[in-house]
């Protein structure tokens, strides 16, 4: 049990950050609005969320501005794709493990 | 921080997110059931108003008389179709903004914008190829050229939304190619295709999403 436990990533610890990975596995890109809609958190806590994800290197974010607004979009990283799906590999053998 | 969920939940989550977040889900079957039944009212306004036998090759022998346009019949024929257009996206509308208010979702969010622009360019085509249809008086296919259009736009839209469009686009596009070998048969055609599958396929995602 303790060796399963090892190979699920704290950065997806919560669900916010959980969520926003699992959007950004269908989704090439979304901005932070859309973001925000999906998930119903607030600026300041998405932002801190969005900000612990790209420390780690999991997300790259592009800032452009549309008109005269400015616009980030976030995209899952290679390494960002990589460490979710270990994650859901772990989570599957945890479940297949119980049984 | 830290949230205690089952691995399980956990998986039902992030499937929950990804389905979410890239498809629009607030799509009612209702929404497909009432577009059914104003095409069905509108083919019925249609047969009776232009006494139609259901067996007799017809509709676009009407469009000409005397190896002229009959004018008045292409303006029945418009206004009963935009009447059908207009009741049906209507009805659309009111049902699948009730349900998306139940799901708490926006009506106009990033997967209805997607869901909407990938309807539009096959549509839209279909349109302005049936107008040349109209142009160059073949009025036989425009019946087939209206369900293959709108079921390849079905198709292409189905990748944002609910499974269950892509079959009904598929059928909607074999009902369109049927149809046009059986040219004159465009009205019956129309019944079945707007009519009959709008009602089957809403019901039955009716009754698979919203019980």
């Amino acid at each position: 049990m303790k060796e399963l436990l090892i190979h699920l990533n704290k950065a997806f610890e919560s669900k916010a950050r959980l969520g926003i990975m699992s959007a950004l596995m269908v989704n090439d890109k979304l901005d932070f609005n859309a973001l925000k809609e999906l998930l119903d958190l607030t600026d300041g806590n998405l932002a801190s969320h969005l900000k612990a994800l790209e420390e780690q290197g999991y997300l790259e974010v592009q800032k452009q501005f549309v008109g005269r607004k400015p616009n980030t979009t976030y995209g899952a990283t290679p390494e960002g794709r990589k460490a979710f799906g270990e994650h859901l590999s772990a989570l599957e053998k945890l479940i297949s493990g119980n049984r | 921080m830290k949230e205690t969920s089952t691995p399980l939940e956990t998986l039902h989550e992030i499937r929950n997110m990804m389905e979410k977040s890239s498809r629009f889900l607030s799509l009612s079957g209702l929404s497909g059931v009432f577009a059914g039944i104003f095409a069905l009212i509108g083919a019925v306004v249609a047969f009776v108003r232009l006494n139609f036998s259901l067996w007799e090759p017809s509709y676009y022998s009407y469009a000409y008389s005397n190896g002229r346009l009959n004018r008045e019949f292409i303006q029945f024929i418009l206004t009963d179709a935009l009447l059908v257009l207009a009741g049906a996206l209507a009805a659309g509308y009111f049902f699948t903004a009730r349900k998306a208010k139940k799901q708490g979702q926006s009506m106009w969010g990033l997967t209805a914008r997607r869901l909407l622009m990938s309807m539009l360019v096959p549509l839209v085509a279909g349109g302005l190829f049936c107008l040349a249809l109209i142009y160059h008086g073949s009025f036989g296919f425009v019946a087939p050229a209206t369900l293959i259009f709108y079921g390849l736009a079905l198709l292409n839209g189905s990748k944002y939304t609910l499974h269950d469009v892509r079959y009904l686009g598929i059928t909607e596009i074999g009902l369109g190619v049927l149809s046009s070998f059986f040219i004159g048969y465009g009205l019956l055609f129309w019944a079945l295709g707007f009519g009959i599958m709008h009602i089957l396929y809403g019901t039955l995602m009716y009754y698979k999403y919203e019980r």
